[in-house]
């Protein structure tokens, strides 16, 4: 049976839809999410898309991680459930606290938004389950807020922990150690500013986004649904 | 005790010590454009206003604490500090 992945929708997000139609032309049962549900039953696996949840005020993603859903999505994460945050929801599972460090303004405040390199760096989590490591993806970014950064504990753990999952290969904002993705203790929650579903089609560039929404699909698969 | 007193609250929040200010470096570098070169250390922040009903000072800076830490600032890389007073008190 199809995987049945949920992309939640808070209001201002922005990405929803390509994350829905990437994942369905992989072959996964996808649907949008409203930020107000409380229930997130049936689903193998959710994705927190790209965009400017709540307006992005305050801080990204601060005011979102107070949506309804978000509760929902912190049980179905510690049941082991598969969940992904893409840019501007890498910035709400960080403000969740369901994933470490931070998300501030790119080095030299500058909005980026071009297709860069990133190496995977781990392929033993939601997101590169099966990829080999090493492996080089040409996915675009698109963010003014997506320099990650850590006190040095938390980076010494991240490292130790072997939870860098990817890295640009020339770093396009500033984020410490290279870091363009993270993933929690248990390596079924992990967040990207790279944006795969944007890159899921040769018809807009690249198709190497496939490579992690597949594993994604495959991670979703085994996955035991979250009650 | 219910709460019987309003309370007005600032609080200030800036990027911690050790993590990079970008905006507070750009607006320093424009400064020697108003003919000033010796303004140093510009630090960019946020700062917040808003009003409290709480039984004393104790229990309104408990709370604001709670709105500041919580919400108004990401403790992994911003800090903040709470100011409260009587409503209505000069500020």
């Amino acid at each position: 049976m199809a995987p049945h992945i949920g992309v939640v929708l808070f209001p201002g997000t922005n990405c929803e839809h390509d994350a829905v139609e990437a994942l369905g032309r992989l072959g996964a049962d996808a649907d949008l999410v409203w930020h107000g549900s409380t229930s997130l039953e049936g689903y193998d696996a959710l994705v927190l898309p790209g965009g400017f949840a709540h307006g992005d005020y305050l801080r990204p993603g601060a005011i979102a991680r107070f949506s309804p859903v978000m509760e929902a999505v912190a049980a179905f994460a510690a049941a082991g459930g598969p969940v992904v945050g893409i840019c501007n929801g890498f910035q709400v599972l960080t403000e969740a606290g369901l994933l470490p460090g931070a998300l501030q303004k790119n080095r030299g405040l500058r909005f980026v938004c071009a297709t860069v390199a990133v190496r995977v760096e781990r392929g033993d989590t939601a997101l590169t389950d099966g990829v080999a490591v090493g492996t080089t993806l040409s996915i675009p970014i698109n963010h003014f807020e997506g320099n990650y950064t850590c006190d040095t504990e938390t980076l010494a753990r991240l490292r130790d922990e072997d939870r860098v999952v990817l890295r640009y290969v020339d770093n396009p904002n500033g984020s410490i150690d290279d870091i363009a993705g993270v993933c929690n203790e248990g390596r079924n929650v992990v967040g990207l500013m790279p944006h795969p579903e944007r890159a899921a089609s040769a018809l807009v560039g690249s198709e190497d986004g496939n490579v992690l929404l597949g594993a994604l699909l495959r991670t979703a698969g085994a996955a035991t649904p979250a009650a | 005790m219910a709460p019987s007193q309003q309370f007005s609250v600032q609080v200030e929040v800036l990027l911690r010590d050790g993590i990079a200010d970008p905006q507070g470096a750009t607006i320093e570098r424009a400064l020697p454009a108003l003919g000033l070169d010796g303004v140093t250390a510009v630090r960019a922040g946020k700062s917040f206003r808003f009003d409290i009903a709480a039984s004393d000072d104790a229990d309104a800076l408990a709370q604001a604490t709670v709105v500041a830490d919580r919400l108004l600032a990401n403790p992994v890389i911003e800090e903040s500090v709470v100011t409260v007073r009587p409503a209505g008190s000069p500020a």
